[in-house]
């Protein structure tokens, strides 16, 4: 089954990144876009029996840097 | 000044380690093993181990993430944790957070834009093995070359940090928006020192100056004598 990791940067750091795609967007003429950040998405293909506590240990272990970012693990139905 | 016993850890993508390596010979007078990602053990009775810059697996998922997971680098924090001097510089700076040997984490420059320049550094902790060959306050100049330099880390661990004399060097100028201008901090006991600019690239003349080679040169003296 598919399992997607959603991490983002926590509240409070700066993300000068999204910072830039913001100002992409006003440059292309959009308008009312308040903040825009930027994080990435982790799709893992396992079998089920891979438990919620295994994606968890590898989503705090490896996917998402909990020091800056925050991460939501969910099984994506086929 | 023999017998000096260090190893440089080359990852796939490091490019400094072979700079790390000829600061280190040039210094101590003996040449670095050299140990490679996937060795699962480091050589006996190391007296320090350096984590080169460079861009290891590509700066995959994170910078240094994937270093941090590799082999070797087991050894490494069981090492450190035995009082094994260990020294990262860029992106062993990166590496040494993400595995957890030094605390905050290394982001994206504040000016989203890689940074390639020689930076004025302030010497805030004298007292450590790495920088007792400095003064307390004195300003030196060092490169840096990274695009995710940038230190982050929570109020109360910053605090800390500062509290503890663990801030190692801080810019003393504008470099990538690190938090308090941090460009280098100590672990706990003093024996990890993980920063950004880059000492290797500074110890004889013709590198157009010898900031960084004390660095080295305290390292040396502090564990085999001079």
């Amino acid at each position: 089954m598919k399992v997607r990791v959603t991490i983002s940067l926590k509240n409070g750091v700066l993300d000068p990144q999204g910072r830039a795609i913001h100002h992409a967007i006003e440059g292309l003429g959009h308008h009312g876009v308040k903040d825009v950040r930027a994080g990435k998405v982790i799709e893992l293909e396992v079998d089920e029996t891979v438990s919620d506590e295994a994606l968890d240990d590898m989503a705090r272990q490896l996917l998402a840097n909990t020091v800056i970012e925050n991460y939501r693990i969910e099984r994506v139905p086929a | 000044m023999s017998g000096f016993r260090s190893a440089v850890i080359t990852f796939p993508g490091s490019n400094c380690d072979r700079d790390m390596a000829d600061a280190l010979e040039k210094v101590s007078g003996t040449a670095p093993h050299r140990v490679w990602h996937g060795d699962a053990q480091l050589p006996e009775g190391l007296d320090f181990i350096a984590l080169p810059g460079g861009f290891s697996y590509g700066d995959y998922l994170r910078s240094g993430a994937m270093a941090a997971r590799s082999p070797i680098m087991r050894a490494v924090v069981e090492a450190a944790g035995r009082g094994v001097p260990v020294l990262g510089v860029c992106n062993g700076f990166q590496v040494l957070t993400e595995a957890g040997l030094l605390p905050g984490a290394l982001m994206r420059n504040a000016g989203i834009r890689f940074v390639c320049r020689e930076v004025a550094l302030t010497v805030e902790n004298s007292q450590s093995l790495f920088t007792a060959g400095y003064a307390r306050g004195q300003r030196i100049v060092i490169p840096v070359a990274h695009h995710d330099g940038n230190y982050f880390a929570d109020e109360a661990t910053l605090d800390r940090l500062e509290g503890e004399g663990r801030v190692a060097f801080r810019y003393a100028e504008p470099v990538n928006g690190s938090a308090r201008d941090i460009a280098g901090v100590l672990n706990e006991a003093g024996n990890v020192l993980g920063m950004m600019p880059h000492p290797e690239r500074m110890i004889e003349a013709a590198h157009g100056g010898t900031d960084g080679r004390a660095l080295f040169e305290s390292a040396v003296k502090g564990l085999v004598g001079a």
